[in-house]
């Protein structure tokens, strides 16, 4: 149990650190531009370049659109892209995970494998 | 490094876009080894990082910004087919929602950033962690070089594709000089961010790094002689 708790609260500092460096740092980032498009300005290439079909997205370029202060903006969209790349990866990777029914390898102890197996038994999805 | 949509020609596009739609088939099976309870969401909360940590771009000489790609990093933390997975996502969560990186540039973007990077990245990790002192400084030292390398080799293999499939007709030597020296620099900030969160995850969690399973065996083979003499040479 303890060791649980250990991680949740260590997953829960990386969230902070990855809120606030998309919510507050990104504000701070350089606006120049990056190797690629400046290797394409220096070469003559840039212009080929198209407007991505999602060009109109209202989380266009980090910002969203109806949010004039660009701090707020520019914070908005880096706390809503964390918050969505969170969910799409932690759902995926917990779809494809081991489920481990069998015993915990881990640190944990037989009480937290008993639960872990309670806990696969409760759930709806079937081993795949 | 996020590739627009009209750089590549359509067959070339649609060429990277089923090595990408492969490479993620067969990461979706092979993730499965390097995955359990205390992984997984580990692998999100990466992605997640990574997402935040791509918004941070730096000064790269005059003129020029460079950010994390992260492939590296994320292969040393959760395993390198995961590592293909949360690339992904970060990718297409940029291209949909933020219009960063072209949409039918995505096989693009995830063959350079999500296979290359990550493949290039890991594969020289595993190479020097085979021949480097098995303590965290070797660890260390192993995911600076193959984060770093990871960046000018993804930039040369955009340069690749450019070659077999640019719309403008540019002789790509020059574009592969130019490509590669700022991919260089580039490369330097991409290690040095790879070494810090990397040693900052080794000094809180060292468990829950995948790539630091040949540390942990070791560990268990250094403390049992410690239990017999507890006032023996302190292990580091």
């Amino acid at each position: 149990m303890t060791s649980r708790r250990r991680t949740t609260g260590f997953l829960l500092v990386g969230l902070v650190v990855a809120l606030v460096v998309a919510g507050i740092g990104s504000y701070y980032a350089s606006s120049s531009p990056d190797g690629l498009e400046w290797s394409a300005e220096k070469e003559g290439f840039l212009d080929t370049a198209e407007d991505s079909a999602t060009a109109d997205s209202p989380l266009a370029d980090y910002a969203v659109s109806g949010v004039d202060d660009g701090r707020l903006s520019g914070g908005l969209a880096g706390v809503i892209g964390v918050a969505v790349t969170l969910v799409l990866a932690g759902g995926i990777t917990l779809l494809v995970r081991r489920r481990s029914s069998a015993g915990d390898d881990s640190a944990g102890n037989d009480v937290d494998s008993a639960q872990d197996a309670d806990d696969a038994e409760a759930r709806p999805v079937p081993r795949a | 490094m996020h590739v627009p949509d009209g750089f590549l020609d359509a067959p070339t596009s649609v060429a990277t876009g089923v090595l990408a739609a492969g490479t993620v088939a067969l990461a979706l099976r092979r993730a499965r080894e390097e995955l359990d309870e205390r992984t997984a969401p580990l692998a999100g909360l990466t992605a997640a990082f990574v997402f935040a940590v791509q918004m941070m771009n730096f000064p790269v000489g005059a003129g020029t910004s460079g950010h994390l790609i992260g492939g590296t990093l994320t292969a040393v933390l959760v395993g390198p087919w995961t590592a293909v997975l949360c690339m992904t996502v970060v990718l297409l969560v940029q291209a949909v929602l933020f219009a960063d990186g072209g949409l039918t540039a995505l096989g693009t973007n995830v063959t350079l950033m999500a296979l290359v990077a990550v493949g290039v990245g890991y594969g020289l990790f595993r190479l020097l962690v085979a021949v480097l002192p098995r303590t965290r400084t070797g660890l260390l030292v192993a995911a600076g070089v193959g984060a770093f390398a990871s960046v000018p080799v993804a930039a040369l293999a955009f340069v690749a594709l450019f070659a077999a499939g640019g719309v403008a007709d540019i002789p790509v030597g020059t574009v592969a000089a130019t490509m590669g020296g700022i991919h260089v620099l580039i490369g330097l900030g991409e290690a040095a961010i790879t070494v810090v969160v990397l040693g900052a995850v080794l000094a809180a969690r060292p468990d829950l790094v995948h790539g630091a399973a040949h540390l942990r065996s070791a560990d268990t083979l250094l403390r049992r002689p410690e239990v017999l003499t507890p006032r023996g040479p302190a292990q580091r």
